[in-house]
């Protein structure tokens, strides 16, 4: 198991509409027997490129070493550039939504949503390791949603969104709102073909945040300080934390909002709007 | 852990056209603007590589110092995620120029 996010091996990610019981659908992630990973082969013309091969002593024994020079996460990369391309042809919006579990991403969507769909049409994938809580929420606004269950998994990936929008099939330019896993580490390094990723954090998780996860904060361009409402009663620094974002993320879009009482969602949904008007 | 598993995909997959019965070292280079811990890699390692060609590779972690370039005098310095002023003219006009490379650079296979 993984000590920063608790993710294991043997995952599995399954799309479903709000309400359906079982999946259809199966991905089989990672190391599903027969070995079905997420590859792409030939899709992207990756050719195996030609590498130097030489004789290599390890410990007394004769392996041989192979070089690969291999970017990790190429796969993704090259899968979340197709989903971009797709994306700009549509005219689409696509925001990354992020955050520790219970920042107020679900309830942020539920606030952001009624105010826009008279502006653009919405639709919602939903990350999530299990059940359709999120998507069922979302559902319930009548706005298209896709729940993928990444089980065990702890981060949406590109394959998994690539297949989700193909389900969702969403309009022409419309905004599309994706919720990741309740996660502050894997999900920064898994771009989805996303515009923007939006982090949400939230009052009762201390100020340092930024400080401690800051790739995450590096690659964010908005960040949502929610539960302002909650202030008075936390020892928590709204200036402080801004601060602390804008020393790793330095052109961050900074917002601080009580999805609650409503406070801030104006400045929010102004600057959505506007951006939505120059995609 | 997604990394790692990541990882383990890929050196498998390169393992197996080579024809190999097991991995016995992986060297990877990590940039330290990666946003990559190679402590919390190592520790997911063992789990991610349970049951593969990869169980008992030995995970060699290169890291690489990350550079900042100054767009108002020139200079080329280290830099991490704080630390994003130019020490000789202290402008913030910095562009992180290497360092967030994240790469398997090879593996090791033995025949057997
Ligand atoms: N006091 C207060 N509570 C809030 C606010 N926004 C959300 N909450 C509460 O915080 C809890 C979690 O909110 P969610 O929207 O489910 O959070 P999430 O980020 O979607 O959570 P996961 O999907 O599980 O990661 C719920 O009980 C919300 O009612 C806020 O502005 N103020
Ligand atoms: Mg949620
Ligand atoms: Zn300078």
């Amino acid at each position: 198991m993984c000590d920063t996010c608790g993710c294991g091996p043997e995952g599995e990610a399954v799309l479903r509409r709000p309400g359906e019981g079982s999946g259809h659908n199966h991905e089989h992630h990672h190391h599903a027997e027969g070995g079905g990973h997420q590859h792409l082969h030939g899709e992207n013309g990756d050719g195996h490129a030609h590498h130097e091969v030489h004789h290599h002593a390890h410990e007394g024994r004769a392996g041989r070493k192979i070089g690969m020079e291999q970017d990790v996460l190429r796969e993704n990369n090259l899968l979340a550039e197709r989903n971009r391309g797709y994306f700009e042809a549509k005219h689409m919006l696509v925001l990354n939504f992020l955050s520790s579990p219970g920042s107020g991403k679900t309830s942020l969507l539920e606030k952001t949503i009624p105010a826009l769909r008279d502006v653009v049409p919405v639709a919602v994938i939903e990350g999530d390791q299990q059940t359709t809580n999120d998507a069922d929420r979302i559902g319930a606004l009548g706005v298209p949603v896709i729940q993928v269950n990444t089980g065990t998994g702890c981060h949406l990936d590109a394959l998994m969104i690539n297949r989700a929008v193909k389900e969702l099939e969403p309009a022409d330019n419309s905004l599309l709102c994706i919720e990741n896993v309740g996660n502050l580490v894997c999900p920064a390094m898994f771009d989805l073909g996303e515009a923007l990723k939006v982090v949400v954090i939230s009052v009762t998780e201390g100020d340092d945040k930024p400080l401690k996860y800051p790739y995450m904060f590096h690659e964010a361009d908005v960040c949502i300080l929610n539960k302002t409402d909650l202030l008075p009663y936390v020892e928590f620094s709204a200036e402080t934390c801004r601060e602390n974002a804008m020393r790793v993320g330095h052109d961050i879009e900074w917002f601080e909002v009580s999805v609650k009482t409503g406070d801030g969602l104006d400045q929010w949904l102004d600057w959505l709007k506007t951006r939505l008007e120059r995609r | 852990m997604s990394v790692a598993l990541s990882i383990v995909d890929a050196v498998e997959e390169k393992a197996r056209l080579e024809g190999a019965g097991r991995i016995s070292e992986i060297e990877l280079v990590v940039g330290r603007m990666a946003g990559i811990q190679p402590e919390s890699l190592k520790f997911c390692f063992p789990a991610a590589a349970r049951g593969t060609l990869a169980e008992d590779a030995v995970l060699l972690i290169e890291e690489r110092e990350a550079l900042g370039s100054c767009a108002d005098c020139g200079s080329t310095f280290p830099v991490s995620f704080y630390l994003v002023e130019c020490p000789r003219c202290r402008s913030l006009g910095v562009r992180v120029v290497s360092g967030d490379e994240f790469l398997i650079q090879s593996i090791t296979i033995e025949e057997e």
